[in-house]
């Protein structure tokens, strides 16, 4: 009885669970149609689905200066909110509220900051040259009288970032303050530190070993945590696609490559530029193999890895939000929006899965090249 | 064009590759079932390294 009380308790949980999917996979369609409105409205005629479709899954797998939501095409409002902008140009710092380009993307919108004149065209910010009022774009959307500025702002992708961090720090400081009362963590951190100790036994103690792994754990419970918070959070109707950036994720992967290089053992540098064992002549060859493995192929395949899972990922949920578009004419608007509701709901479903295994993936390889580097061979 | 063609050879690959692991991985847990939570751990990390040479192929052939 009380087993079967226990399984009820848990279908009303996947129940639960499923509703809050579906309302999430609900509102992205929302979101998708407001894409679509608000390219009707820009181009004031009936929309051309196949290359307005990829244009706005292009433009939801780049980073942008504003979130923004939905476009209410009766009466051209958005919805939404700015970030702030900060760029460093030709006259210094400048800091200002993205709300200022009025969601154009385009250049046609200058803004003007005590002289200096700044556009955004296709999520860049360009300054103009001295003298020019306008910008004038080249046959392949270049533009010729404007140059790209440093740009330091707080984009979709870095509001992410910090949302993460902030995430974070709440969760795992309540964790961390929790183990001053008692042994027994209270309130988030009973969901928390099931998933640490797992870091730690099934990821970091096997691949590093006992002796070693307490050093690398900060680094490896950081790294798991921030792509597993940000791949959900690119889950949500907010539109963060933040693990799929190819900067994010070069940069996790360099901050790997340095930590192995910096914490190899003897026996590590030995093996990699002198390998003993084998033919002298053969060792300096051995020597350049293993140096691009270490230095660029194991990076490499770990950045390139999550940034094509994310992407691809975001890309699948997208056309599947896109077929609601696509199979209107076929089907009729109720069965084609239901139709990719389902679809995309299916594929959520695994997109979750696939957040966890990426982030798990990630650390799992951190921790086996740190694993290779430091290990010490028993010298017979 | 040939882009194209070399993305589904990357493909076919890829799927022969994944499956091979599958396979194995999985007349192994038949064999021995003691030992499915080690054999999948490293069909995983094999499974892991597959798909990012997959997907390097992929990203430079684009």
């Amino acid at each position: 009885m009380l087993l079967f009380r226990k399984e009820i308790m848990i279908a009303k949980q996947s129940i639960k669970f499923l509703v809050v999917l579906f309302i999430l996979t609900a509102s992205f369609a929302v979101f998708a149609n407001g894409g679509d409105h608000e390219n009707q409205h820009a181009e004031g005629n009936q929309i051309d689905t196949q290359e307005e479709i990829n244009e706005y899954i292009a433009h939801h797998l780049k980073d942008s200066h504003d979130f923004h939501f939905y476009t209410n095409n009766a009466t051209g409002s958005h919805f939404g909110f700015p970030l702030p902008v900060i760029v460093w140009t030709s006259e210094g710092l400048k800091t200002f509220m993205s709300s200022e380009f009025h969601h154009d993307d385009a250049g046609h919108v200058i803004v003007e900051k005590d002289g200096v004149k700044l556009t955004k065209i296709h999520s860049k910010i360009y300054e103009l040259e001295a003298g020019a009022h306008e910008v004038t774009l080249d046959d392949h959307h270049h533009a010729t009288n404007a140059h790209k500025v440093l740009d330091f702002s707080i984009t979709k992708s870095v509001f992410g970032m910090l949302l993460a961090g902030l995430l974070m720090l709440l969760g795992f400081g309540a964790l961390a303050r929790g183990y001053k009362k008692g042994h027994v963590p209270t309130g988030i951190g009973r969901f928390l530190e099931p998933l640490v100790i797992y870091v730690r036994d099934e990821i970091a103690k096997p691949n590093i070993g006992e002796k070693k792994y307490r050093k690398f754990m900060g680094f490896l419970l950081t790294v798991f945590f921030f792509i597993w918070i940000l791949n959900l959070l690119g889950l949500t109707p907010l539109g963060f696609n933040v693990t799929g950036q190819i900067a994010v994720t070069v940069c996790l992967a360099i901050f790997t490559m340095l930590i192995y290089m910096f914490s190899g053992s003897k026996d590590f540098w030995a093996h990699t530029l002198w390998m003993p064992g084998v033919p002298v002549l053969l060792r300096p060859i051995l020597a350049v193999i293993e140096l691009v493995g270490f230095v660029l192929i194991k990076p490499f395949s770990l950045l390139v890895r999550l940034f094509a899972n994310m992407t691809a990922g975001h890309f699948v949920v997208m056309s599947l939000i896109a077929l609601m578009i696509t199979m209107k004419e076929a089907f009729g608007p109720v069965a084609s929006t239901g139709m990719s509701l389902v679809l995309a709901l299916f594929i959520s479903v695994i997109e979750i899965l696939v957040a966890f295994l990426q982030a798990f993936i990630f650390t799992m390889l951190s921790s086996l090249f740190i694993g290779m580097a430091v290990e010490e061979h028993e010298h017979h | 064009m040939y882009n194209l063609i070399g993305a589904g050879l990357i493909v076919i690959g890829g799927g022969i590759g994944l499956g091979q692991i599958g396979g194995k991985a999985m007349e192994g847990i038949a064999r021995q079932p003691e030992a499915a939570g080690k054999i999948q751990t490293a069909m995983i990390i094999i499974g892991a390294l597959l798909e990012g040479l997959a997907f390097g192929a992929l990203i430079l052939g684009k």
